[in-house]
């Protein structure tokens, strides 16, 4: 339902009751399962992340009632709280894992926060930077780069790229018709229907993943 | 580095499916009288003395632990309804309908809730039946795998987290080998070794 340019929650939504009965928590929660199950990482949720951050704000500025309202409240806000840091901790394990590769793909790149493109950043400098000073510098010229295998090399082959061919287990949120997969997997799959398990291979449902009508399980 | 040890990320801990199943609605009957919480995941109460209120499992827990409620089991906890879907899974080869996350659920409220379910120990025992029953058809399906997509209804949170690591790797061996007979990889140089790199990228996929 949010996922696209970082606009927050689109206004051409299909379910309206959805759209209103839809918590941020709710959302959130999706966020951080579907993050958890993809191969690569998928786009920020910053607006879902800056209205949280409001809420942790106000909710922590509870003013004193009976110790088990407060404890109660503090439940909640432990458990948005573990959903939050679980989600940015998956996607930050991502980056690190796929560190070379997201720095040279600008799809990769622009999915990623301003804060987390900074980290990537500084990330991909010292670990070249490891590399080079134990091992590249000591190897032949033509063997050096971190990217390539070799001088002969005509692409990046050093660089661990994520396997979009892995499967994944999803559930649609409503049916949805072969036109909502890319043409060239249409007789991959055709189909799907609501709320039935599926296990399918990832790149498959990647782009209805982005248009928010599939949720990872 | 960041954190947890996990090297598949793509792998929910069962922990992390019990938290997920904690935001399931239960029906409890408080007996104090508290006015609304506003939690960021959502609204509850006002709470009055043996009124039924619908709440989140986790707050219903967390209330019945500090004993301000009751926990009424929800309908597909009652006897009837398991002697049925236990006798449902065992005739057809299909699975039952059941909560998403009927296991999360029955386990917890066996832990925190025993006084609050009629015959807890009749329950209890079908509720493990079924769970046999159901993840032995798990297994025999594990035998039907094809590289396509596999589909699943009515399948429960927990028996498809126990499966999941390894029918995606499966699914993923079958889709290669499927793969590998009708586009030849063109690119390999000869002196290349063959690696067995989980992560190293494939060349030159033609689409089909």
């Amino acid at each position: 339902m949010d996922s696209g340019t970082g606009e927050g929650s689109t206004s051409f939504t299909d379910d309206y009751e959805t759209f209103i009965s839809t918590t941020d928590v709710d959302l959130l929660k999706r966020a951080w399962r579907n993050e958890k199950a993809a191969p690569e990482i998928l786009q920020y949720e910053a607006a879902l992340r800056s209205s949280l951050q409001e809420q942790n704000v106000e909710a922590s500025e509870a003013d004193g009632e009976d110790p088990l309202t407060m404890s109660l409240y503090q439940m909640d806000l432990d458990r948005t709280q573990f959903l939050l840091r679980s989600y940015l901790r998956v996607r930050l394990q991502k980056i690190e894992k796929y560190i070379f590769h997201i720095l040279k793909t600008d799809e990769s790149l622009n999915r990623l926060s301003d804060e987390e493109q900074t980290f990537a950043a500084s990330c991909g400098d010292d670990l070249r930077a490891h590399l080079k000073e134990t091992v590249l510098s000591k190897l032949p010229t033509d063997y050096n780069s971190e990217l390539k295998q070799s001088a002969a090399s005509e692409e990046d082959d050093m660089v661990p790229a994520p396997r979009l061919d892995s499967f994944v287990i999803c559930k649609a949120r409503q049916y949805i018709s072969g036109l909502d997969f890319e043409p060239e997997y249409s007789h991959e799959i055709t189909e799907m229907e609501r709320d039935l398990l599926t296990f399918v291979c990832y790149k498959f449902i990647k782009k209805p993943l982005e248009n928010g009508k599939i949720d990872l399980v | 580095m960041a954190g947890q040890s996990c090297s598949q990320l793509s792998l929910f801990t069962p922990d992390e499916v019990e938290f997920m199943a904690e935001d399931e609605l239960v029906e409890i009957v408080p007996n104090l009288r508290m006015d609304s919480l506003n939690f960021i995941c959502g609204d509850y109460g006002p709470f009055y003395p043996q009124i039924a209120i619908q709440v989140p499992l986790w707050l219903a827990l967390a209330l019945k632990k500090r004993g301000k409620c009751t926990i009424r089991p929800p309908q597909w906890m009652s006897i009837d309804n398991l002697t049925q879907v236990l006798e449902g899974e065992r005739e057809s080869h299909a699975f039952q309908s059941l909560p998403f996350h009927y296991v999360e659920i029955s386990r917890l409220l066996f832990d925190h809730a025993r006084d609050d379910i009629p015959e807890i120990y009749m329950v209890r025992s079908l509720v493990e039946d079924i769970r046999d029953v159901r993840f032995h058809k798990v297994e025999t399906n594990l035998e039907n795998f094809t590289a396509s997509a596999v589909t699943w209804k009515n399948m429960a949170a927990m028996e498809v987290n126990i499966i999941r690591a390894f029918s995606g790797r499966a699914l993923q061996a079958f889709y290669r080998h499927e793969n590998e007979q009708l586009i030849p990889d063109l690119d390999r140089t000869q002196d290349r070794q063959p690696q067995n790199l989980n992560d190293r990228p494939r060349r030159n996929l033609r689409p089909r």
